[in-house]
Protein backbone atom coordinates (compact mmCIF):
# COMPACT_ATOMS: atom_id res chain seq x y z
CA UNK A 1 0.00 0.00 0.00
CA UNK A 2 2.58 2.55 1.07
CA UNK A 3 4.94 1.46 -1.70
CA UNK A 4 2.18 2.16 -4.23
CA UNK A 5 1.72 5.55 -2.57
CA UNK A 6 5.42 6.28 -2.75
CA UNK A 7 5.56 5.43 -6.46
CA UNK A 8 2.38 7.37 -7.28
CA UNK A 9 3.67 10.34 -5.27
CA UNK A 10 7.06 10.25 -6.95
CA UNK A 11 5.44 10.10 -10.40
CA UNK A 12 3.20 13.10 -9.68
CA UNK A 13 6.10 15.06 -8.20
CA UNK A 14 8.33 14.28 -11.16
CA UNK A 15 5.55 15.21 -13.56
CA UNK A 16 5.20 18.72 -12.12
CA UNK A 17 8.89 19.38 -11.52
CA UNK A 18 9.49 18.07 -15.05
CA UNK A 19 6.87 20.47 -16.42
CA UNK A 20 8.45 23.34 -14.49
CA UNK A 21 11.93 22.55 -15.80
CA UNK A 22 10.66 22.01 -19.35
CA UNK A 23 8.95 25.42 -19.22
CA UNK A 24 12.38 27.03 -18.90
CA UNK A 25 13.21 26.00 -22.45
CA UNK A 26 9.87 25.27 -24.13
CA UNK A 27 6.16 25.89 -23.65
CA UNK A 28 3.44 25.10 -26.20
CA UNK A 29 2.46 28.80 -26.55
CA UNK A 30 4.00 32.11 -25.59
CA UNK A 31 2.25 33.10 -22.36
CA UNK A 32 2.82 36.81 -22.80
CA UNK A 33 1.14 37.09 -26.18
CA UNK A 34 -2.57 37.84 -25.97
CA UNK A 35 -4.82 36.37 -28.61
CA UNK A 36 -8.21 37.89 -27.90
CA UNK A 37 -9.80 36.02 -30.84
CA UNK A 38 -9.01 32.75 -29.10
CA UNK A 39 -10.19 33.78 -25.64
CA UNK A 40 -11.90 31.39 -23.22
CA UNK A 41 -11.80 28.41 -25.56
CA UNK A 42 -12.72 25.13 -23.89
CA UNK A 43 -10.17 22.30 -24.00
CA UNK A 44 -9.61 21.13 -27.56
CA UNK A 45 -7.02 19.93 -30.05
CA UNK A 46 -5.12 23.22 -30.35
CA UNK A 47 -5.21 23.99 -26.61
CA UNK A 48 -5.46 20.75 -24.57
CA UNK A 49 -6.56 22.65 -21.44
CA UNK A 50 -8.26 25.56 -23.22
CA UNK A 51 -7.42 29.26 -23.13
CA UNK A 52 -8.02 32.04 -20.60
CA UNK A 53 -9.74 35.42 -20.91
CA UNK A 54 -6.77 36.85 -22.81
CA UNK A 55 -6.53 33.87 -25.16
CA UNK A 56 -3.42 32.53 -23.41
CA UNK A 57 -2.87 28.78 -23.43
CA UNK A 58 -3.72 27.36 -19.98
CA UNK A 59 -1.37 24.40 -20.27
CA UNK A 60 1.56 26.76 -20.90
CA UNK A 61 0.47 28.97 -17.99
CA UNK A 62 0.28 25.95 -15.66
CA UNK A 63 3.76 24.85 -16.70
CA UNK A 64 5.25 28.27 -15.96
CA UNK A 65 3.10 28.53 -12.81
CA UNK A 66 4.61 25.25 -11.60
CA UNK A 67 7.98 27.00 -11.71
CA UNK A 68 6.74 29.80 -9.44
CA UNK A 69 5.09 27.43 -6.97
CA UNK A 70 8.02 25.05 -6.77
CA UNK A 71 10.60 27.82 -6.52
CA UNK A 72 8.74 29.64 -3.73
CA UNK A 73 8.05 26.47 -1.73
CA UNK A 74 11.55 25.09 -2.21
CA UNK A 75 13.33 28.24 -1.08
CA UNK A 76 10.92 28.56 1.85
CA UNK A 77 11.75 25.00 2.97
CA UNK A 78 15.43 25.84 2.52
CA UNK A 79 15.08 28.85 4.83
CA UNK A 80 13.17 26.81 7.39
CA UNK A 81 15.70 23.99 7.33
CA UNK A 82 18.77 26.18 7.06
CA UNK A 83 17.85 28.22 10.12
CA UNK A 84 15.63 25.80 12.02
CA UNK A 85 17.89 22.76 12.09
CA UNK A 86 21.00 24.52 13.47
CA UNK A 87 18.84 26.27 16.08
CA UNK A 88 17.26 22.98 17.09
CA UNK A 89 20.65 21.25 17.30
CA UNK A 90 22.05 24.12 19.34
CA UNK A 91 19.10 24.01 21.72
CA UNK A 92 19.55 20.25 22.16
CA UNK A 93 23.29 20.60 22.73
CA UNK A 94 22.62 23.18 25.45
CA UNK A 95 19.62 21.38 26.86
CA UNK A 96 18.04 23.15 29.82
CA UNK A 97 20.35 26.16 29.47
CA UNK A 98 19.32 29.72 28.80
CA UNK A 99 20.11 29.36 25.10
CA UNK A 100 17.74 26.39 24.84
CA UNK A 101 15.09 28.37 26.65
CA UNK A 102 15.44 31.42 24.40
CA UNK A 103 15.41 29.37 21.20
CA UNK A 104 12.39 27.34 22.18
CA UNK A 105 10.39 30.34 23.47
CA UNK A 106 11.24 32.16 20.24
CA UNK A 107 9.84 29.19 18.35
CA UNK A 108 6.65 29.27 20.38
CA UNK A 109 6.32 32.92 19.54
CA UNK A 110 6.66 32.36 15.79
CA UNK A 111 4.17 29.51 16.09
CA UNK A 112 1.60 31.98 17.37
CA UNK A 113 1.75 33.84 14.04
CA UNK A 114 -0.02 31.82 11.35
CA UNK A 115 1.95 32.11 8.09
CA UNK A 116 -0.90 34.04 6.54
CA UNK A 117 -0.58 36.73 9.21
CA UNK A 118 3.18 36.95 8.71
CA UNK A 119 2.50 37.41 5.01
CA UNK A 120 -0.09 40.08 5.73
CA UNK A 121 2.38 41.99 7.90
CA UNK A 122 5.24 41.69 5.45
CA UNK A 123 2.98 42.85 2.65
CA UNK A 124 1.77 45.78 4.70
CA UNK A 125 5.40 46.80 5.21
CA UNK A 126 7.12 46.00 1.93
CA UNK A 127 4.29 45.44 -0.56
CA UNK A 128 3.29 42.21 -2.27
CA UNK A 129 5.62 39.93 -4.21
CA UNK A 130 7.00 36.44 -4.59
CA UNK A 131 10.01 37.20 -2.36
CA UNK A 132 7.74 38.29 0.48
CA UNK A 133 5.73 35.10 0.09
CA UNK A 134 8.97 33.12 0.36
CA UNK A 135 9.97 34.97 3.52
CA UNK A 136 6.54 34.52 5.11
CA UNK A 137 6.39 30.79 4.42
CA UNK A 138 10.07 30.39 5.30
CA UNK A 139 9.68 32.06 8.70
CA UNK A 140 6.76 29.78 9.41
CA UNK A 141 8.96 26.75 8.61
CA UNK A 142 11.75 27.67 11.05
CA UNK A 143 10.06 26.48 14.27
CA UNK A 144 8.81 23.33 12.55
CA UNK A 145 12.37 22.22 11.79
CA UNK A 146 13.81 23.56 15.02
CA UNK A 147 11.38 21.53 17.12
CA UNK A 148 11.86 18.43 15.02
CA UNK A 149 15.67 18.67 15.16
CA UNK A 150 15.72 19.39 18.89
CA UNK A 151 13.37 16.53 19.74
CA UNK A 152 15.24 13.98 17.66
CA UNK A 153 18.65 15.27 18.77
CA UNK A 154 17.72 14.99 22.44
CA UNK A 155 17.08 11.29 22.07
CA UNK A 156 20.30 10.83 20.10
CA UNK A 157 22.30 12.57 22.87
CA UNK A 158 21.52 9.65 25.18
CA UNK A 159 22.94 7.08 22.75
CA UNK A 160 26.22 5.26 23.29
CA UNK A 161 27.97 6.48 20.15
CA UNK A 162 27.48 10.06 21.30
CA UNK A 163 28.85 9.17 24.71
CA UNK A 164 31.85 7.59 22.98
CA UNK A 165 32.42 10.81 21.01
CA UNK A 166 32.27 12.83 24.23
CA UNK A 167 34.73 10.53 25.91
CA UNK A 168 36.97 11.01 22.90
CA UNK A 169 36.96 14.70 23.80
CA UNK A 170 34.82 16.17 21.06
CA UNK A 171 32.94 19.36 21.84
CA UNK A 172 29.17 19.60 21.90
CA UNK A 173 28.90 21.58 18.69
CA UNK A 174 31.23 19.24 16.85
CA UNK A 175 29.24 16.23 18.02
CA UNK A 176 26.05 17.95 16.85
CA UNK A 177 27.48 18.49 13.40
CA UNK A 178 29.35 15.22 12.95
CA UNK A 179 27.24 12.67 14.79
CA UNK A 180 23.76 14.04 15.41
CA UNK A 181 23.03 15.78 12.11
CA UNK A 182 23.75 12.78 9.83
CA UNK A 183 21.36 10.70 11.92
CA UNK A 184 18.62 13.26 11.37
CA UNK A 185 18.88 13.19 7.58
CA UNK A 186 16.00 10.78 6.98
CA UNK A 187 13.72 12.63 9.32
CA UNK A 188 14.56 15.93 7.66
CA UNK A 189 13.94 14.57 4.17
CA UNK A 190 10.50 13.35 5.20
CA UNK A 191 9.55 16.57 6.99
CA UNK A 192 11.02 18.60 4.14
CA UNK A 193 8.69 16.86 1.70
CA UNK A 194 5.67 17.59 3.91
CA UNK A 195 6.66 21.25 4.39
CA UNK A 196 7.25 21.52 0.65
CA UNK A 197 3.66 20.48 0.01
CA UNK A 198 2.37 22.89 2.66
CA UNK A 199 4.49 25.60 1.03
CA UNK A 200 2.84 24.97 -2.35
CA UNK A 201 -0.60 25.29 -0.73
CA UNK A 202 0.43 28.43 1.14
CA UNK A 203 1.91 30.03 -1.98
CA UNK A 204 -1.30 29.30 -3.90
CA UNK A 205 -3.39 30.87 -1.14
CA UNK A 206 -1.17 33.95 -0.90
CA UNK A 207 -1.08 34.56 -4.63
CA UNK A 208 -4.83 33.99 -4.80
CA UNK A 209 -5.42 36.93 -2.45
CA UNK A 210 -2.78 38.98 -4.24
CA UNK A 211 0.01 38.67 -1.64
CA UNK A 212 2.20 36.39 -3.76
CA UNK A 213 3.86 36.64 -7.16
CA UNK A 214 2.62 39.68 -9.08
CA UNK A 215 1.63 39.73 -12.75
CA UNK A 216 3.05 39.14 -15.29
CA UNK A 217 4.65 36.22 -13.41
CA UNK A 218 2.05 33.45 -13.72
CA UNK A 219 1.13 31.56 -10.58
CA UNK A 220 -1.54 28.98 -9.93
CA UNK A 221 -3.25 30.99 -7.21
CA UNK A 222 -3.38 34.09 -9.42
CA UNK A 223 -4.86 32.05 -12.29
CA UNK A 224 -7.61 30.90 -9.93
CA UNK A 225 -8.26 34.47 -8.79
CA UNK A 226 -8.53 35.59 -12.43
CA UNK A 227 -10.90 32.76 -13.27
CA UNK A 228 -13.28 33.47 -10.43
CA UNK A 229 -15.50 36.07 -12.08
CA UNK A 230 -15.70 33.99 -15.25
CA UNK A 231 -16.34 30.67 -13.58
CA UNK A 232 -19.82 30.17 -15.04
CA UNK A 233 -18.73 31.04 -18.59
CA UNK A 234 -15.38 29.25 -18.58
CA UNK A 235 -15.21 26.67 -15.76
CA UNK A 236 -12.10 25.09 -17.32
CA UNK A 237 -10.16 28.23 -16.36
CA UNK A 238 -10.81 27.42 -12.70
CA UNK A 239 -10.62 23.65 -12.99
CA UNK A 240 -7.10 23.04 -14.27
CA UNK A 241 -4.94 25.32 -12.08
CA UNK A 242 -6.76 23.94 -9.03
CA UNK A 243 -6.18 20.37 -10.19
CA UNK A 244 -2.50 21.20 -10.67
CA UNK A 245 -2.24 22.37 -7.05
CA UNK A 246 -4.21 19.39 -5.76
CA UNK A 247 -2.13 16.82 -7.67
CA UNK A 248 1.22 18.40 -6.76
CA UNK A 249 0.36 18.57 -3.07
CA UNK A 250 -1.14 15.08 -3.11
CA UNK A 251 1.96 13.73 -4.84
CA UNK A 252 4.31 15.32 -2.30
CA UNK A 253 2.24 14.07 0.64
CA UNK A 254 2.12 10.53 -0.70
CA UNK A 255 5.84 10.67 -1.34
CA UNK A 256 6.52 11.99 2.17
CA UNK A 257 4.47 9.23 3.79
CA UNK A 258 6.03 6.59 1.56
CA UNK A 259 9.55 7.87 2.22
CA UNK A 260 8.96 7.80 5.96
CA UNK A 261 8.02 4.13 5.85
CA UNK A 262 10.76 3.24 3.43
CA UNK A 263 13.66 5.17 4.97
CA UNK A 264 12.97 4.33 8.56
CA UNK A 265 10.61 1.55 9.54
CA UNK A 266 11.02 2.60 13.18
CA UNK A 267 9.16 5.79 12.40
CA UNK A 268 6.29 3.93 10.79
CA UNK A 269 2.96 5.18 11.94
CA UNK A 270 0.18 3.44 10.07
CA UNK A 271 -2.07 6.20 11.19
CA UNK A 272 -0.70 9.00 9.08
CA UNK B 1 -2.52 22.79 39.63
CA UNK B 2 -2.61 26.40 40.85
CA UNK B 3 1.14 26.70 40.71
CA UNK B 4 1.21 25.18 37.24
CA UNK B 5 -1.53 27.56 36.14
CA UNK B 6 0.36 30.58 37.51
CA UNK B 7 3.52 29.55 35.70
CA UNK B 8 1.67 29.10 32.42
CA UNK B 9 -0.12 32.42 32.90
CA UNK B 10 3.24 34.17 33.36
CA UNK B 11 4.55 32.75 30.11
CA UNK B 12 1.26 33.71 28.44
CA UNK B 13 1.84 37.33 29.50
CA UNK B 14 5.41 37.30 28.24
CA UNK B 15 4.33 35.84 24.89
CA UNK B 16 1.66 38.50 24.48
CA UNK B 17 4.09 41.26 25.37
CA UNK B 18 6.75 40.08 22.94
CA UNK B 19 4.19 39.49 20.19
CA UNK B 20 2.82 43.01 20.60
CA UNK B 21 6.34 44.46 20.45
CA UNK B 22 7.09 42.49 17.29
CA UNK B 23 3.87 43.61 15.60
CA UNK B 24 4.19 47.25 16.58
CA UNK B 25 7.81 47.71 15.62
CA UNK B 26 7.53 45.61 12.46
CA UNK B 27 4.90 48.02 11.20
CA UNK B 28 6.93 51.00 12.44
CA UNK B 29 9.41 50.53 9.60
CA UNK B 30 6.74 50.95 6.96
CA UNK B 31 7.83 53.57 4.50
CA UNK B 32 5.45 56.48 4.13
CA UNK B 33 3.61 58.66 6.56
CA UNK B 34 -0.07 57.81 7.11
CA UNK B 35 -0.91 61.47 7.56
CA UNK B 36 0.67 62.40 4.21
CA UNK B 37 -1.12 59.46 2.65
CA UNK B 38 -4.48 60.64 3.99
CA UNK B 39 -4.08 64.23 2.84
CA UNK B 40 -2.63 63.53 -0.58
CA UNK B 41 0.41 65.06 -2.22
CA UNK B 42 -0.84 68.64 -2.22
CA UNK B 43 -1.16 68.95 1.56
CA UNK B 44 0.05 72.13 3.25
CA UNK B 45 2.82 71.49 5.79
CA UNK B 46 0.69 73.10 8.52
CA UNK B 47 -2.28 70.84 7.90
CA UNK B 48 0.03 67.86 7.78
CA UNK B 49 1.61 68.76 11.12
CA UNK B 50 -1.82 69.31 12.64
CA UNK B 51 -3.05 65.94 11.46
CA UNK B 52 0.10 64.23 12.68
CA UNK B 53 -0.46 65.78 16.08
CA UNK B 54 -4.11 64.75 16.04
CA UNK B 55 -3.23 61.14 15.23
CA UNK B 56 -0.41 61.20 17.76
CA UNK B 57 2.14 60.48 15.03
CA UNK B 58 4.47 63.23 16.20
CA UNK B 59 5.27 61.39 19.41
CA UNK B 60 8.14 58.98 19.88
CA UNK B 61 7.58 55.36 18.92
CA UNK B 62 7.90 53.88 22.44
CA UNK B 63 5.28 56.34 23.72
CA UNK B 64 2.93 55.44 20.90
CA UNK B 65 3.50 51.76 21.68
CA UNK B 66 2.49 52.34 25.30
CA UNK B 67 -0.59 54.29 24.16
CA UNK B 68 -1.53 51.49 21.82
CA UNK B 69 -1.17 48.72 24.40
CA UNK B 70 -2.75 50.77 27.18
CA UNK B 71 -5.67 51.64 24.92
CA UNK B 72 -6.18 48.06 23.83
CA UNK B 73 -6.46 46.88 27.39
CA UNK B 74 -9.36 49.29 27.80
CA UNK B 75 -10.96 48.26 24.51
CA UNK B 76 -9.70 51.38 22.72
CA UNK B 77 -7.86 50.28 19.58
CA UNK B 78 -7.33 53.80 18.26
CA UNK B 79 -8.93 55.62 15.36
CA UNK B 80 -8.79 54.28 11.81
CA UNK B 81 -6.73 56.63 9.64
CA UNK B 82 -8.95 56.21 6.59
CA UNK B 83 -12.43 55.93 8.06
CA UNK B 84 -11.92 58.16 11.10
CA UNK B 85 -13.98 55.72 13.16
CA UNK B 86 -12.81 53.75 16.21
CA UNK B 87 -10.94 50.62 15.13
CA UNK B 88 -12.59 48.67 17.94
CA UNK B 89 -16.03 49.30 16.41
CA UNK B 90 -14.86 48.25 12.96
CA UNK B 91 -13.35 45.04 14.34
CA UNK B 92 -16.43 44.26 16.42
CA UNK B 93 -18.59 44.68 13.32
CA UNK B 94 -16.38 42.30 11.31
CA UNK B 95 -16.08 39.77 14.12
CA UNK B 96 -19.83 39.23 13.85
CA UNK B 97 -19.01 37.48 10.58
CA UNK B 98 -15.56 35.99 11.19
CA UNK B 99 -16.14 34.49 14.61
CA UNK B 100 -19.38 32.63 13.78
CA UNK B 101 -17.72 31.46 10.56
CA UNK B 102 -14.74 29.99 12.42
CA UNK B 103 -16.99 28.38 15.05
CA UNK B 104 -19.32 27.00 12.39
CA UNK B 105 -16.36 25.49 10.54
CA UNK B 106 -14.90 24.09 13.75
CA UNK B 107 -18.27 22.51 14.58
CA UNK B 108 -18.55 20.95 11.13
CA UNK B 109 -14.98 19.70 11.27
CA UNK B 110 -15.54 18.03 14.65
CA UNK B 111 -18.91 16.58 13.62
CA UNK B 112 -17.34 14.99 10.54
CA UNK B 113 -14.04 13.91 12.07
CA UNK B 114 -15.29 12.14 15.19
CA UNK B 115 -17.54 9.58 13.51
CA UNK B 116 -15.21 9.19 10.52
CA UNK B 117 -12.11 8.68 12.68
CA UNK B 118 -13.87 6.24 15.02
CA UNK B 119 -15.38 4.36 12.11
CA UNK B 120 -12.00 4.00 10.37
CA UNK B 121 -10.24 2.93 13.58
CA UNK B 122 -12.92 0.36 14.34
CA UNK B 123 -12.61 -1.25 10.92
CA UNK B 124 -8.87 -0.87 10.57
CA UNK B 125 -7.55 -2.26 7.30
CA UNK B 126 -11.01 -2.67 5.80
CA UNK B 127 -12.37 -1.02 2.67
CA UNK B 128 -14.07 1.58 4.90
CA UNK B 129 -10.75 2.46 6.51
CA UNK B 130 -8.98 2.72 3.16
CA UNK B 131 -11.82 4.83 1.79
CA UNK B 132 -11.76 7.25 4.73
CA UNK B 133 -7.96 7.54 4.54
CA UNK B 134 -8.11 8.14 0.79
CA UNK B 135 -10.71 10.88 1.14
CA UNK B 136 -8.73 12.58 3.93
CA UNK B 137 -5.56 12.41 1.81
CA UNK B 138 -7.46 14.38 -0.85
CA UNK B 139 -8.98 16.70 1.76
CA UNK B 140 -5.53 17.67 3.03
CA UNK B 141 -4.19 18.30 -0.47
CA UNK B 142 -7.07 20.34 -1.86
CA UNK B 143 -6.67 24.14 -1.71
CA UNK B 144 -9.75 25.18 0.26
CA UNK B 145 -10.35 28.36 -1.74
CA UNK B 146 -10.46 26.30 -4.93
CA UNK B 147 -12.88 23.88 -3.33
CA UNK B 148 -14.93 26.93 -2.34
CA UNK B 149 -14.99 28.15 -5.96
CA UNK B 150 -16.15 24.75 -7.19
CA UNK B 151 -18.91 24.72 -4.57
CA UNK B 152 -20.01 28.18 -5.74
CA UNK B 153 -20.15 26.85 -9.30
CA UNK B 154 -22.23 23.80 -8.36
CA UNK B 155 -24.41 24.92 -5.44
CA UNK B 156 -24.80 28.62 -6.12
CA UNK B 157 -24.61 29.06 -9.88
CA UNK B 158 -25.99 25.77 -11.20
CA UNK B 159 -28.32 24.53 -8.46
CA UNK B 160 -29.07 27.97 -6.96
CA UNK B 161 -29.34 26.56 -3.43
CA UNK B 162 -27.10 29.24 -1.95
CA UNK B 163 -26.09 32.73 -2.94
CA UNK B 164 -22.67 33.01 -4.54
CA UNK B 165 -21.38 35.49 -2.01
CA UNK B 166 -22.08 38.33 0.36
CA UNK B 167 -23.53 38.16 3.82
CA UNK B 168 -27.25 38.38 4.53
CA UNK B 169 -26.65 39.96 7.94
CA UNK B 170 -27.87 38.71 11.30
CA UNK B 171 -30.72 41.23 11.13
CA UNK B 172 -32.28 39.07 8.40
CA UNK B 173 -32.58 36.26 10.93
CA UNK B 174 -30.24 33.57 12.23
CA UNK B 175 -31.27 31.16 9.48
CA UNK B 176 -30.44 33.57 6.67
CA UNK B 177 -27.12 34.48 8.28
CA UNK B 178 -26.12 30.85 8.77
CA UNK B 179 -27.15 30.04 5.23
CA UNK B 180 -24.78 32.61 3.78
CA UNK B 181 -21.99 31.21 5.97
CA UNK B 182 -22.64 27.56 5.05
CA UNK B 183 -20.54 27.22 1.89
CA UNK B 184 -17.62 29.18 3.39
CA UNK B 185 -17.77 27.07 6.55
CA UNK B 186 -17.77 23.82 4.57
CA UNK B 187 -14.78 25.02 2.54
CA UNK B 188 -12.89 25.99 5.70
CA UNK B 189 -13.83 22.78 7.48
CA UNK B 190 -12.82 20.31 4.77
CA UNK B 191 -9.03 20.28 5.27
CA UNK B 192 -9.36 20.63 9.03
CA UNK B 193 -11.83 17.73 9.18
CA UNK B 194 -9.42 15.61 7.17
CA UNK B 195 -6.54 16.33 9.54
CA UNK B 196 -8.71 15.77 12.60
CA UNK B 197 -10.05 12.46 11.24
CA UNK B 198 -6.50 11.21 10.79
CA UNK B 199 -5.47 12.34 14.27
CA UNK B 200 -8.59 10.77 15.78
CA UNK B 201 -7.94 7.48 14.01
CA UNK B 202 -4.27 7.31 14.89
CA UNK B 203 -4.86 8.28 18.54
CA UNK B 204 -7.53 5.59 18.82
CA UNK B 205 -5.34 2.94 17.20
CA UNK B 206 -2.56 3.82 19.62
CA UNK B 207 -4.77 3.46 22.70
CA UNK B 208 -6.37 0.30 21.30
CA UNK B 209 -2.95 -1.35 21.63
CA UNK B 210 -2.81 -0.65 25.39
CA UNK B 211 -3.00 -3.35 28.05
CA UNK B 212 -6.18 -2.01 29.60
CA UNK B 213 -7.96 -2.50 26.29
CA UNK B 214 -6.81 -6.11 26.22
CA UNK B 215 -8.12 -6.49 29.76
CA UNK B 216 -11.44 -4.97 28.77
CA UNK B 217 -11.65 -7.29 25.79
CA UNK B 218 -10.74 -10.28 28.00
CA UNK B 219 -13.61 -9.28 30.28
CA UNK B 220 -15.87 -9.90 27.32
CA UNK B 221 -16.36 -6.43 25.83
CA UNK B 222 -16.58 -6.27 22.07
CA UNK B 223 -14.01 -4.25 20.16
CA UNK B 224 -16.58 -1.50 19.70
CA UNK B 225 -17.52 -1.42 23.39
CA UNK B 226 -13.89 -1.30 24.48
CA UNK B 227 -13.31 1.53 22.03
CA UNK B 228 -16.23 3.62 23.18
CA UNK B 229 -15.87 2.83 26.89
CA UNK B 230 -12.11 2.99 27.33
CA UNK B 231 -10.12 4.04 24.28
CA UNK B 232 -12.06 7.15 23.31
CA UNK B 233 -11.42 9.13 26.50
CA UNK B 234 -7.75 8.30 26.47
CA UNK B 235 -7.40 9.27 22.82
CA UNK B 236 -8.76 12.76 23.49
CA UNK B 237 -5.48 14.50 24.37
CA UNK B 238 -3.99 14.68 20.87
CA UNK B 239 -7.44 15.34 19.47
CA UNK B 240 -7.95 18.31 21.82
CA UNK B 241 -4.56 19.74 20.86
CA UNK B 242 -5.45 19.69 17.22
CA UNK B 243 -8.88 21.20 17.83
CA UNK B 244 -7.22 24.03 19.75
CA UNK B 245 -4.69 24.64 16.99
CA UNK B 246 -7.40 24.48 14.36
CA UNK B 247 -9.47 27.24 15.88
CA UNK B 248 -6.68 29.72 15.34
CA UNK B 249 -5.98 28.38 11.86
CA UNK B 250 -9.67 28.78 11.06
CA UNK B 251 -9.72 32.39 12.23
CA UNK B 252 -6.68 33.23 10.12
CA UNK B 253 -7.63 30.95 7.23
CA UNK B 254 -10.97 32.69 7.02
CA UNK B 255 -9.01 35.65 5.58
CA UNK B 256 -8.73 33.81 2.26
CA UNK B 257 -12.15 32.17 2.24
CA UNK B 258 -13.86 35.48 3.04
CA UNK B 259 -12.34 36.74 -0.18
CA UNK B 260 -13.92 33.97 -2.25
CA UNK B 261 -17.39 34.75 -0.90
CA UNK B 262 -17.05 38.53 -0.51
CA UNK B 263 -17.88 38.23 3.18
CA UNK B 264 -17.43 41.42 5.21
CA UNK B 265 -15.17 39.77 7.82
CA UNK B 266 -11.79 40.54 9.40
CA UNK B 267 -9.96 39.26 6.32
CA UNK B 268 -11.47 41.78 3.96
CA UNK B 269 -10.94 44.50 6.55
CA UNK B 270 -7.22 43.67 6.63
CA UNK B 271 -6.86 43.78 2.87
CA UNK B 272 -8.70 47.07 2.58
CA UNK B 273 -6.54 48.45 5.37
CA UNK B 274 -3.32 47.33 3.67
CA UNK B 275 -4.21 48.98 0.38
CA UNK B 276 -5.27 52.17 2.17
CA UNK B 277 -2.10 52.17 4.34
CA UNK B 278 -4.38 52.14 7.37
CA UNK B 279 -1.71 50.53 9.52
CA UNK B 280 -3.41 50.91 12.86
CA UNK B 281 -6.17 48.64 11.58
CA UNK B 282 -3.67 46.06 10.29
CA UNK B 283 -1.81 46.19 13.62
CA UNK B 284 -4.94 45.74 15.66
CA UNK B 285 -6.37 42.86 13.62
CA UNK B 286 -3.05 41.00 13.59
CA UNK B 287 -2.66 41.55 17.33
CA UNK B 288 -6.18 40.33 17.96
CA UNK B 289 -5.63 37.13 15.96
CA UNK B 290 -2.28 36.44 17.60
CA UNK B 291 -3.89 37.10 20.97
CA UNK B 292 -6.57 34.53 20.10
CA UNK B 293 -3.95 31.94 19.11
CA UNK B 294 -1.90 32.42 22.28
CA UNK B 295 -4.93 32.37 24.58
CA UNK B 296 -6.43 29.29 22.91
CA UNK B 297 -3.11 27.46 23.26
CA UNK B 298 -3.01 28.45 26.92
CA UNK B 299 -6.56 27.15 27.39
CA UNK B 300 -5.62 23.86 25.73
CA UNK B 301 -2.59 23.49 28.02
CA UNK B 302 -4.76 24.11 31.05
CA UNK B 303 -7.34 21.62 29.80
CA UNK B 304 -4.63 18.94 29.53
CA UNK B 305 -3.31 19.58 32.98
CA UNK B 306 -6.84 19.29 34.26
CA UNK B 307 -7.47 16.02 32.38
CA UNK B 308 -4.04 14.51 33.04
CA UNK B 309 -2.37 15.50 36.34
CA UNK B 310 0.93 13.95 35.21
CA UNK B 311 1.43 16.85 32.81
CA UNK B 312 1.42 19.46 35.58
CA UNK B 313 4.98 18.65 36.58
CA UNK B 314 6.34 19.27 33.12
CA UNK B 315 6.97 22.54 31.44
Amino acid sequence: MSRTGLILGAVLTLLFTGAAILSLVWVPYDIEAMRIAERMQPPGAAHPLGTDHFGRDILSMIMVGARTSIAVALVAVGIGMGLGVPLGLLAAARRGGWLDEIIMRGNDLIFAFPSLLIAVMITAVFGAGAVNAIIAIGIFNIPVFARLARGAALSLWTRDFVLAARVAGKGRLRISAEHILPNLANLLIVQGTIQFSLGILAEAGLSYVGLGAQPPIPSWGRMLADSQTMISMAPHMALFPGLAILLTVLGLNLMGDGLRDWLDPRLRRDAR
Amino acid sequence: MLQYGARRAMSLMVSLLVASLVIFFALEIVPGDPAAYMLGINAEPDTLAALRAELGLDRAAPLRYLDWIGGMMQGDFGISHTYRTPVADMIAERLKVSLPLALYALGLSTLIAFPAGIWAAQRRGSAVDLGVMGVTQLGVAIPNFWFAMLMVLVFAINLRWFSAGGFAGWEAGIGAGLKSLTLPAVALALPQASILTRVMRSALLETLGEDYIRTARAKGLTRGQALRGHALRNAMIPVLTIIGLQFSFLLAGAIIIENVFFLPGLGRLVFQAISARDLIVVESVVMLLVFAVIVVNFAVDMAYAWVDPRLRGQR
